[in-house]
């Protein structure tokens, strides 16, 4: 019997994330190029103009995947492996209001299309990485309705109404946060692919610590953590894998902008995205 | 994933009445769901989102002293709570030791009782073997690798556990589940809750189709000071139990008066300990009387080839948990 391929969280994490790595990409390229075709209006008003040197890629990327197209169907166990359930209809794509970085983006979008798509695909915002899309890597955080979360496990649909802070809004003014210049000074990245949702979360980090968050490494939960420990930014780190392995530098980041100047200091830019969890 | 259709519910009766409609399902944080639909496992028709319902996501304090979670309160908010963290240590404890600080923002009370399992077949459509997911089918851990399976009430259709650390310490408290359904609203004991596998490991809980989980409630505090939630897991952090324990006592002197012991990542649903507690209740907390209990709690234990560590590690968890909880140091068996 043979080991289960995905799926386990945590268990071979190694193992099993490079293999889903290159398939999301090849997966995304071709997503990204029907929508292109089909679609022709989908690119919002507000969208920025697209760097060309990423069309071209993309449009490079797209041809050489024709050809891998047939393989790596063959090699992936999905949905047509389970008996046909009751009739999946399409459904239509409908107009989805979502507030990026303090701007209003209106995109047409399937019900069925994640956070994480939705940004990249629609707005074109592709500064938020897809990673694992399962949820285990972090690559996607982004902050929303002041909450640090994954963006590839929730649907756009689901976020009409809310403030959603990606890495482009950390900047304010093209003066970088200080948590972007801790990470520059740092050397808190190697490859750079995790360093978005690394930004994205530990921005929310410092906010909730300054609002008296216990962890699971808190002494004891009745009272507010004295400090913020290397152990307790590793713990709250720890949904951001990064395969480089650049956790000392990452933690040596968070360490100095949480001691040189607090709270503030962590802000979320221009559109002040974050704010007191409820409840 | 499949295409799907998406509605907003308003109110707890528009989001019961829209379930009644075929391959309708909630969707709160969504954080499992959507993982088992982009895998294939879920393929609901029709989400109905549960999220913009009001009133759902408080914590408030009962009449008797205890306390109300709504299902709609973050994973996050619950743990942080004042009234959690200060009277129910335990469960804010099990909170923080689940999944990560992103997916604690989105996951709700509700959808966490309703967490499925982790087990690696299951989860793999590539393996056709699985009675929980298609029932019938076999169950492939059984010869395959069943490591992280369980060790306790398992059946021979289904050998899979409950990931869930929030569930373990609700059933140290005596939780009690409310629902509403069409018809009117009812209370689920905690213990009765979760489903242990049988003939029927497709199911995991006793929660009818179309019924709503609306809050979680706990009783008057009565283990604030000595309880502790102990996780055991292949790294230190963001990875799912191999066994957990919440002990939670009633201390007089060194007499336990009360003792709670629930046990994680060894069952098909939170295992409540009760050949342990009884040991213990009404006793001076010794450590010989101690590992009696741990030992007594695993008695019925049938590991599986590749995980017979558990029943040691389960032993060892629970004295260490007790000891933690009462105050003691130390604890390894």
């Amino acid at each position: 019997m043979g080991h289960p391929r995905v799926g386990y969280r945590g268990v071979g994490y190694a193992r099993v994330v490079m293999p889903a790595l290159s398939f999301q990409w090849s997966q995304q390229i071709v997503m990204s190029t029907r929508n292109k075709l089909q679609d022709p209006g989908d690119e919002p008003d507000a969208a920025p103009p697209q760097p060309s040197r990423r069309r071209f890629l993309q449009s490079a990327a797209a041809a050489a995947t024709v050809g891998a197209a047939p393989h790596l169907r063959a090699q992936t166990p999905g949905p047509a492996a389970l008996p046909p359930a009751e009739t999946h209809t399409p459904v239509p794509s409908r107009p989805v209001t979502l507030t990026v970085n303090g701007r209003a983006y209106t995109l047409q979008l399937e019900p069925r299309v994640t956070l994480l798509d939705a940004l990249r695909e629609y707005a074109g915002l592709m500064g938020t990485k897809k990673g694992c899309d399962r949820g285990q890597c972090g690559a996607c955080t982004v902050i929303a309705g002041g909450r640090r979360i994954n963006s590839c496990l929730t649907l756009a649909v689901m976020h009409e109404g809310e403030n959603i802070t990606t890495v482009e809004g950390l900047a304010s003014n093209d003066v970088l946060s200080p948590l972007q210049r801790a990470f520059i000074e740092y050397d808190a990245f190697q490859c750079g692919y995790c360093t978005s949702g690394q930004l994205c979360s530990a921005t929310a980090l410092l906010n909730e610590f300054h609002n008296g968050t216990a962890s699971a490494v808190t002494a004891d939960v009745r009272s507010r953590p004295p400090q913020l420990s290397d152990d307790e930014i590793r713990e709250r780190m720890s949904g951001n894998i990064c395969r480089c392995g650049a956790y000392a530098n990452i933690v040596a980041a968070v360490r100095a902008v949480h001691d040189g100047g607090g709270q503030n200091s962590a802000g979320a830019g221009s559109n002040g995205g974050l704010h007191d969890t409820k409840a | 994933m499949d295409a799907i259709s998406y509605e907003r519910a308003g109110d707890v009766a528009g989001a019961v009445r829209a379930a009644q409609q075929p391959g309708a399902v909630f969707i709160g944080g969504g954080t499992n769901l959507l993982d088992l639909m982009k895998g294939g496992v879920a393929r609901p028709m029709r989400l109905i989102d549960i999220t913009h319902i009001s009133g759902l996501d408080t914590v408030g304090t009962l009449p008797d002293g205890g306390i109300r979670i709504g299902a709609l309160v973050r994973n996050s908010d619950a743990a942080n709570h004042a009234l959690v963290r200060e009277q129910y240590p335990l469960l804010s404890q099990a909170f923080l030791a689940g999944a990560s600080s992103q997916l604690r923002n989105m996951a709700t009370v509700g959808g966490n009782l309703m967490q499925r399992t982790r087990c690696g077949y299951f989860y793999d459509t590539a393996f056709t073997q699985c009675n929980k997911r298609t029932p019938g089918s076999g169950c492939a851990a059984l010869e395959g690798h069943n490591r992280t399976q369980a060790i306790l009430g398992a059946s021979p259709q289904c050998i899979a556990v409950n990931p869930s650390d929030m569930s373990v310490a609700l059933a140290a408290l005596d939780a009690v589940v409310r629902v509403t359904f069409p018809a009117g609203e009812r209370t689920i004991a905690f213990a009765d809750f979760h489903r242990l596998p049988g003939d029927r490991p497709d199911v995991d809980t006793t929660l009818r189709p179309g019924e709503l989980i609306t809050a979680v409630d706990l009783p008057p505090p009565l283990f604030s000071d000595h309880s502790h939630y102990l996780k055991v897991r292949d790294r230190a952090s963001y990875a799912f139990a191999l066994v957990s324990v919440a002990a939670a006592l009633q201390m007089d002197g060194d007499h336990v008066s009360t003792a709670r012991i629930a046990l994680g990542g060894v069952a098909h649903k939170p295992w409540r300990a009760t050949a342990a507690e009884q040991t213990l209740n009404g006793q001076p907390l010794t450590q010989a009387r101690l590992h009696d209990a741990a030992a007594a709690a695993l008695r019925d234990a049938r590991p599986q080839h590749e995980n017979a560590f558990k029943v040691q590690l389960a032993q060892r968890a629970i004295v260490r948990a007790v000891n933690q909880a009462a105050g003691h140091s130390g604890g390894v068996a």
